[in-house]
């Protein structure tokens, strides 16, 4: 505990005059770094990148939607397309609407279309080197809300459908926690990393087609998730429930989804296990 | 009059409106029904070939209904 206090004192210690500094700059830290950037940088010539950026706003429903510009210094502006788009929202245009919230590709919120691709905002950096425009939809096949967020009402109804979460009836024997072997708890590695952001079922052409039914990737992998999990005792009635031609079956392996996902895991793989699982 | 698929839709969403404010208590029942008849009345005069406006309305007021159908919601003021 001594020594836990005496950390975080001295980190406090250290931080406090910084914060002070970065106070009246609103403490951004991209936004410092790239005050100080520019001021070193000072003389070198600044390099512009123009973003195009899908617009609609609901309020108006008649108006069509439309592609949007914005140039922006890269040398002002921090390295990842998320950064750039704060930046437009807080000093070029504030109706921008997107979702946002971790910047750190931990929570799936700024999930969009980026030069064709679905990912996150977050942790796609601006390509420097070419100088083409950028351009940012929201993700594909969606409703849209507004803007850039689409609206995944029908992707969580979905996620549960699936009854993700453990299901037992038989109490553990010392009357503790669950416990499971290194083994079983292995088979779960590369499933329990998906933080939902819908990059790959948006991505997947059957699930375009056939949203209504179709779980689509990224259900299907937290799907297997739960039937690989060794505490789960409902694998039976799980499997029941993917047993039909709609819900599992309209993957055709296209692995879209394995290509697009922004936490590189592999949905394709998982749906195959189901799928050996569901056969043998 | 022949009807097309989309105007059937609407019809059957205002319909479906004015059947949920029937479950809504005595005193607030017409402040929902001239709630519902407003939301209509708004974009009536929206061009009838701009289908994916029409399209999001209709979304917009399904997922309106749902959320004024609920129990919870006992009266409305437009």
């Amino acid at each position: 505990m001594a020594a836990l206090r005496s950390t975080s004192a001295r980190i406090l210690g250290a931080s406090r005059p910084v914060f002070r500094v970065a106070a009246p700059v609103r403490g951004f830290a991209n936004l410092a770094d790239a005050a100080q950037e520019s001021q070193t940088a000072s003389g070198s010539e600044s390099k512009l990148k123009t973003f195009q950026i899908y617009r609609w706003n609901p309020d108006t429903p008649t108006e069509k939607p439309r592609m949007q510009k914005y140039t922006l210094d890269l040398n002002k502006t921090g390295p990842m397309v998320l950064d750039a788009l704060i930046r437009i929202k807080n000093e070029l245009d504030p109706t921008l609407t997107f979702r946002r919230s971790c910047r750190e590709g931990i929570c799936g919120s700024c999930a969009m279309n980026i030069n064709g691709t679905n990912t996150l905002a977050c942790l796609c950096r601006i390509p420097a080197e070419d100088s083409a425009e950028l351009k940012i939809y929201p993700l594909p096949h969606t409703y849209v809300v507004k803007d850039l967020v689409p609206d995944l009402t029908q992707f969580y109804k979905q996620y549960k459908s699936i009854k993700p979460y453990l299901q037992r009836d038989t109490p553990s024997p010392d009357g503790k926690e669950y416990r499971q072997s290194k083994v079983d708890r292995k088979k779960l590695d590369g499933l329990y990393e998906c933080i939902l952001c819908a990059c790959c079922s948006t991505s997947c052409p059957s699930y375009w087609w056939n949203s209504e039914e179709y779980l689509g990737p990224a259900i299907l992998l937290q799907s297997y998730r739960w039937l690989a999990d060794s505490r789960d005792e409902r694998t039976a009635e799980r499997m029941d429930a993917l047993n039909n031609s709609m819900s599992l079956y309209r993957c055709h392996t296209i692995l879209n989804c394995t290509r697009t996902c922004p936490k590189g895991l592999n949905p394709g793989l998982a749906i195959a296990q189901i799928k050996k699982e569901m056969a043998f | 009059m022949r009807l097309s698929g989309l105007q059937k839709q609407i019809l059957g969403l205002y319909r479906e409106c004015i059947r949920e404010c029937r479950k809504k208590p005595q005193a607030s029942r017409s402040h929902f029904q001239a709630f519902a008849r407003n939301e209509f009345n708004r974009n009536i005069g929206i061009d009838k070939k701009d289908f994916a406006a029409i399209e999001f309305l209709l979304r917009k007021g399904r997922r309106q209904l749902e959320t004024y159908a609920s129990p919870g919601v006992k009266d409305i003021r437009v």
